[in-house]
C-alpha cells in the first residue's frame, strides 16, 4: 500500500470517530421524548387521513388520544367501535360508544321532477356553479350535479347518476368522514346515525322557499305544509324555514309522515314492501 | 405617443357596433320589478307596502348604513307584489312589483331639457344630495357615489380623474352620453370637483372614441380645471388603478384606494346622474343600456327606467335572434350570462349583448402549457395560472398570501389563454372564499 492510501484511512477514520462522539452527545442533549403509545396506536388507526375525526391526520390523531383525559368527543369515524376500543385498551381508558354514522343525500330533485330551464356550460364544478348563479333548474337549493362530492370522497362510496344526475351513497364504503358534507357547497349532504338494515327516513330536500315557488321548480319539494309534524307521535320532526326535518335519534321508523307528505319528498329506504291491508286481515282468519 | 398604463393588458375586437346610434327613450313596460339591492353595500330598506300608489322618482326604499343606497320608484303605478325575482346575481332577491300606470313625476322634478349651469349648493349638500338621490358608480361596480365623495379626515385629494374609457368591447352608452349629453357631464363634473375640493379634473378616453374627445374638447374650454386626455386603446385602461396609472403614472398599492394618491375617480354616466340629481333634482332611476350584437336585427343604445325586463330591451332591438346561444349582462369581457330573460335592468347594467351560438360554446379544455400569456397579460402583475390552480385545489391560504384579492376579474387570462383554461372562473371563486377568511379572522 502506498503511503497515501495509508494516511487517507488513518485520516478519515480519526475524523470519524470525532464525529460520531459529537454527535452522539448533540443526539443526548436534544432528544425529543416521545410517548411510545403514540406509534402503537397509530397502528392499529385506519391510516386514511381523511380528517373525519376532525384533526390533521391519524399521526395527529393518535397523539390526541394518547394525550386525552378521557374519549368523550374522540371518535374515529372509519374504524368505528373495533378501532375505538382497541386504542382504549392500549391506553388503559373507557371507550365511548358513539353511534355510526352514514351520508344522506338532501335533495331528490330528479329530472323528471325538477325541468331544466337553463344550460351550464361552464366549469364542471359544483363551487364555481353556485357562486355564479341558481343552476340549471328553478331550485336555488338543490344538487347541481357537478359531483364535487364524489370527488371529494376517497372510499370510493360514492358515484353519479347518469340518469338522475345525483349522487349515488354506497351505505357499505361510507364511512361517515364528512369529506363530502365540506365539499357540498349547498350543504346538501347530512351525516344521519346508522339505524339496523340500513334504513333510512329523512326529507329529502333543502329548500327553504316558501311552498310555491318550492313547488314550481321542484315535484318533490318540501312546501313545509306541516302534516309531517302533525302526524309524528314521537316529536321527531321539526320545521324550520319551511323545511321539515326529521330528527334521526328521535324518529322510531313508524313510517307514517312517510305517506302523509303530498309531495313525497319524505323518502323511506331499505323497508319491505307495505302488504296491502286486506291481505293482512285475510291472514288473520285464516289464522 | 399617447399615454396608457405600462403592464399587461390585451386588444380584443372592438365590434362597437352601436357608437352611431342615437339615444332612444325605451317605451314604459307595462309592470317593472325594482331590486331594493342595486348597488354594494347593504340592501336598502323598503318604505312601501303592497297596494301602495307610487310617483315616477318616489323613494320606494331607504338607504341602509354608510356603504348603502337609496332606490327610487321609476315609474308611477300601483304596487302589485312585494316578492323575489332572479336577477343579476343569478339568485332570487327581493323585488319591488309595480303595475305601471300613467308617467305622472314626482313635483320637485325639474323636468325641462334647459341647462342649468350656476351650482348653489355647497359641498356637504351635494355629497348629502347624491346620498339622497340614490348615485352610485354607473361604470358597473355600483359603488354608492356618496361614499366616494366624503374624503376622510387625514387624507386629502387633489384630483378628479372622469373615465370615460368604456374599455369593454361592444359597449357604447358611456360614448352616446359623452356625444350628446357633453355639457351636462362637464356640469356634473364641476359639480363633483365643488363637492371633493379640487381644482383639477382629467377626463381620459380612449382613442376609439374620436369624435367624443373633439366634442368633450371643444367644450371643456368653457369650464375652468377641466381637461380632456386621449388614451391608447387597450383593454383593462377603465379599471381604476390602470386609469390612474395612464392618467397621471401613479400606482394605487395593493390593497389600498385611488385616494392614497390623492386622486378620485368617478364614471361619465355617474357624472351625468350627478349633474340631473344636483341641478334637475332627479334621482336616478334611468340609465342608457346598449343592446346589441352580432345577429341583432337593430342594435342600440336606449335610456331605460330601472326595472323594466330584459326582454323589452331585446323587443326593441327586433327580438331575439333565432342563433342566440347566450344573453350577457355587462361587456363581453366581464360580463355575466344571464338565465332568464325576464331579469330586471338595474343601475349597474350598462349592456345587454346576445351573442349567436357558434360564439358562445367554451372550447375544449387543454393542459397547461407553462407559456406564461396570462402572466403578460395581467394588468396587476399576478400569476393567474398559479391563483387558479390554488384555489382548485383549496389552498386558500397561499392564494391569499399570492395577492388573488388584488385580481381586479378583467378576464384577460382567460381571453389570453391557448389551452382555453378557465383562469378567472377559478380566480374568482379563490377570491370570494379568501375574502369570506379575512372577513371571518376580523370578527374573531
Amino acid at each position: 500500500m502506498s503511503p497515501t492510501v495509508v494516511i487517507t484511512i488513518i485520516s478519515l477514520s480519526i475524523l470519524a470517530v470525532i464525529s460520531a462522539v459529537i454527535l452522539y452527545f448533540v443526539a443526548q442533549r436534544f432528544k425529543v421524548y416521545e410517548d411510545p403509545r403514540i406509534d402503537d396506536v397509530q397502528a392499529i388507526l385506519p391510516a386514511a387521513n381523511c380528517g373525519g375525526c376532525g384533526f390533521a391526520g391519524c399521526r395527529n390523531f393518535a397523539e390526541v388520544l394518547v394525550s386525552a383525559e378521557t374519549f368523550d368527543g374522540l371518535n374515529c369515524p372509519v374504524g368505528g367501535s373495533t378501532v375505538m376500543d382497541a386504542a382504549a385498551g392500549i391506553l388503559g381508558k373507557v371507550p365511548v360508544k358513539v353511534d355510526p354514522l352514514v351520508a344522506v343525500l338532501l335533495c331528490n330533485g330528479t329530472p323528471e321532477f325538477r325541468p331544466f330551464t337553463s344550460v351550464y356550460d361552464g366549469v364542471a364544478d359544483c363551487r364555481i356553479q353556485h357562486s355564479l348563479y341558481i343552476g340549471e333548474t328553478d331550485c336555488s337549493y338543490g344538487c347541481l350535479g357537478n359531483g364535487d362530492c364524489v370527488r371529494a370522497c376517497q372510499f370510493e362510496a360514492m358515484h353519479m347518476d347518469p340518469v338522475t344526475k345525483l349522487p349515488v351513497i354506497i351505505d357499505d364504503n361510507c364511512t361517515a368522514c364528512g369529506a363530502c358534507v365540506k365539499a357540498c357547497p349547498r350543504k346538501l349532504i347530512e351525516l344521519r346515525k346508522k339505524a339496523k338494515k340500513d334504513r333510512k327516513i329523512y326529507v329529502a330536500c333543502s329548500n327553504c322557499d316558501k311552498g310555491g315557488p318550492a313547488r314550481k321548480a321542484c315535484k318533490v319539494a318540501c312546501i313545509a305544509c306541516s302534516k309531517c309534524f302533525k302526524v309524528c307521535e314521537f316529536d321527531a320532526i321539526v320545521i324550520e324555514k319551511n323545511l321539515a326535518y326529521i330528527d334521526a335519534t328521535k324518529c322510531t321508523f313508524c313510517r307514517k309522515c312517510v305517506s302523509e307528505c303530498p309531495t313525497n319528498s319524505i323518502i323511506e329506504i331499505n323497508f319491505p314492501p307495505k302488504k296491502p291491508k286486506i291481505e293482512v286481515q285475510a291472514e288473520a282468519v285464516s289464522n | 405617443m399617447l399615454k396608457t398604463f405600462p403592464l399587461g393588458g390585451i386588444h380584443p375586437p372592438e365590434f362597437k357596433l352601436t357608437s352611431g346610434s342615437p339615444i332612444k327613450q325605451l317605451p314604459l313596460p307595462q309592470t317593472v320589478a325594482i331590486m331594493v339591492s342595486q348597488h354594494i353595500g347593504a340592501p336598502a330598506s323598503l318604505l312601501v307596502n303592497k297596494g301602495d300608489s307610487v310617483k315616477t322618482g318616489q323613494l320606494i326604499a331607504s338607504i341602509n348604513g354608510f356603504v348603502s343606497s337609496n332606490i327610487h320608484s321609476s315609474v308611477s303605478g300601483n304596487i302589485s307584489k312585494i316578492d323575489t325575482i332572479i336577477d343579476t346575481t343569478g339568485y332570487r332577491q327581493t323585488a319591488v312589483f309595480i303595475d305601471v300606470a300613467g308617467d305622472e313625476w314626482v313635483d320637485t322634478i325639474d323636468r325641462s331639457s334647459e341647462l342649468v349651469r350656476d351650482i348653489n349648493l355647497k359641498p356637504e349638500e351635494i355629497t348629502e344630495k347624491c346620498r339622497e338621490s340614490g348615485i352610485v358608480g354607473l361604470g358597473g361596480a355600483t359603488f354608492p357615489s356618496h361614499v366616494k365623495l366624503t374624503v376622510p379626515t387625514g387624507k386629502k385629494c387633489n384630483l378628479l380623474i372622469i373615465n370615460g374609457v368604456e374599455c369593454e368591447p361592444y359597449l357604447t352608452s358611456d360614448h352616446r352620453l359623452m356625444l350628446e349629453k357633453g355639457e351636462e357631464i362637464l356640469v356634473g363634473i364641476s359639480i363633483l370637483m365643488k363637492a371633493l375640493g379640487v381644482e383639477q379634473a382629467m377626463i381620459g378616453i380612449e382613442n376609439n372614441k374620436s369624435d367624443a374627445i373633439a366634442h368633450l374638447t371643444r367644450l371643456s374650454s368653457d369650464y375652468k380645471g377641466i381637461t380632456v386626455y386621449p388614451l391608447a386603446v387597450k383593454y383593462p385602461q377603465g379599471a381604476e388603478k390602470q386609469l390612474i396609472k395612464a392618467l397621471i403614472n401613479r400606482e394605487v398599492p395593493s390593497g389600498r384606494l385611488p385616494l392614497d394618491v390623492g386622486a378620485v375617480v368617478h364614471n361619465v354616466g355617474t357624472a351625468y346622474a350627478v349633474y340631473e340629481a344636483v341641478q334637475k333634482n332627479k334621482p336616478l332611476f334611468e340609465r342608457v343600456v346598449t343592446i346589441t350584437g352580432k345577429s341583432v336585427t337593430n342594435p342600440g343604445n336606449y335610456l331605460v327606467r330601472t326595472g323594466t325586463a330584459v326582454r323589452h330591451l331585446i323587443e326593441a332591438a327586433g327580438g331575439m335572434p333565432d342563433d342566440t346561444g347566450k344573453i350577457v349582462n355587462g361587456g363581453p369581457m366581464m360580463g355575466k350570462a344571464l338565465n332568464n330573460t325576464e331579469v330586471p335592468v338595474v343601475k349597474g347594467t350598462s349592456g345587454i349583448i346576445l351573442f349567436p351560438s357558434n360564439e358562445s360554446i367554451r372550447p375544449e379544455l387543454k393542459p397547461c402549457i407553462r407559456c406564461a400569456k396570462c402572466i403578460s397579460a395581467c394588468a396587476l402583475n399576478l400569476e393567474p395560472y398559479l391563483l387558479a390552480n390554488l384555489s382548485a385545489r383549496g389552498l386558500f391560504e397561499r392564494a391569499e398570501i399570492e395577492k388573488i384579492t388584488d385580481c381586479m376579474e378583467c378576464g384577460s387570462c382567460s381571453y389570453t389563454c391557448p389551452a382555453n383554461r378557465p383562469l378567472l372562473d377559478y380566480i374568482r371563486l379563490g377570491k370570494s372564499t379568501v375574502i369570506k377568511m379575512a372577513r371571518q379572522r376580523n370578527i374573531k
